[in-house]
């Protein structure tokens, strides 16, 4: 009984409500629903649970208390002086990035983070952001990133061309990290469940792994939205303040 | 070499780059529990965590190829 394992299924864009402007395809599909539903739950999270805040909070205000006190945190040890400006931004992509991981290990539901374009996406606008943001602050001077003090003339030959490269890799080295980790758990996932379907008696071993891989993953996808976010703020103390 | 066995042998060799996630980790560990033993008061945690999903993010750039290989072509 050979049952065929399809682990790359799950990750399949189907069209809920077809839409084909102009020749188009802009149809919302499974991924834009678990995006709208990310963003609709972070907007209720920290709108009503502050809506009636108390001096000691409740449980939906802790919740969104704690989430901005971890953030806040975050961005002010790692982003540096004059970082707290940009904490919105990055309290909004790590919300956005958490959500969509652990929504996605709801069973049936989808990943929205396991597509590289969205990642990429999101990637690309840290990327192109940090980048305005270090010209607005520093003009020309902002070039100095790639030319590293107290060194040799003769080693900067070497060591600009490597910093200019390690600076324009870093939008691929960021969304490909998130995109491989929820690609590679999610498929791990897929595979053991094969196992156990295709497997008569012992099918209970490859579950008690799944339930183990489950409990890894809940754990990786709040890590890589914590990835995400703290070399968020990392690049943007670059731009701040020049190493 | 038959395309199919080739395609196997292939996916078998991605994942080799867990041989490099597998020593990271340890790395990682090893140092933040030795670091802990040295000074317990140490707030290296963080940062183990971090170091944590960097290297296991390398290995898994193979892992999601050996996937791709194995169920897309």
């Amino acid at each position: 009984m050979a049952i065929e394992i399809k682990p790359l299924e799950q990750f399949k864009i189907e069209p809920i409500v077809p839409l084909h402007p102009f020749g188009i395809d802009a149809s919302f599909t499974n991924s834009a629903l678990l995006m709208v539903i990310a963003v609709v739950l972070i907007t209720a999270l920290t709108v009503l649970g502050t809506r009636r805040a108390a001096l000691v909070p409740g449980r939906w205000q802790s919740i969104a208390e704690m989430s901005y006190e971890f953030v806040a945190d975050m961005v002010e040890t790692n982003a540096g002086h004059g970082g707290m400006a940009y904490f919105p931004f990055v309290f909004s992509l790590f919300m956005f990035v958490l959500l969509g991981n652990l929504l996605g290990l709801v069973p049936y539901s989808f990943t929205f983070t396991s597509h590289i374009i969205v990642t990429f996406a999101l990637a690309a606008v840290v990327f192109i952001g940090v980048t305005i943001v270090g010209f607005a602050k520093h003009g020309m001077h902002f070039l100095k990133l790639f030319v590293p003090a107290g060194v040799p003339a003769v080693l900067l030959l070497l060591l600009v061309p490597i910093e200019l490269l390690s600076y324009f890799i870093r939008p691929f080295t960021l969304s490909i990290r998130l995109f491989a980790n929820m690609l590679a758990g999610h498929t791990m996932l897929a595979i053991f469940a094969g196992f156990a379907a295709s497997v008569p008696l012992f099918g209970i071993l490859p579950v008690g792994i799944d339930v183990a891989i489950y409990f890894l993953e809940l754990l990786v996808a709040a890590l890589q939205a914590y990835v995400f976010a703290i070399l968020t703020c990392l690049y943007l103390r670059d731009a701040l303040h020049l190493h | 070499m038959d395309p199919a066995s080739a395609k196997l042998i292939g996916a078998g060799l991605a994942c080799v780059a867990l041989v490099g996630a597998g020593i990271g980790i340890g790395n990682v560990f090893a140092s933040l529990i030795s670091a802990l033993a040295r000074n317990p008061a140490a707030q290296v945690t963080p940062f183990a965590f971090l170091g944590f999903a960097l290297a296991e993010a390398t290995g898994l750039f193979g892992l999601a190829i050996a996937f791709l290989i194995l169920f897309v072509f």
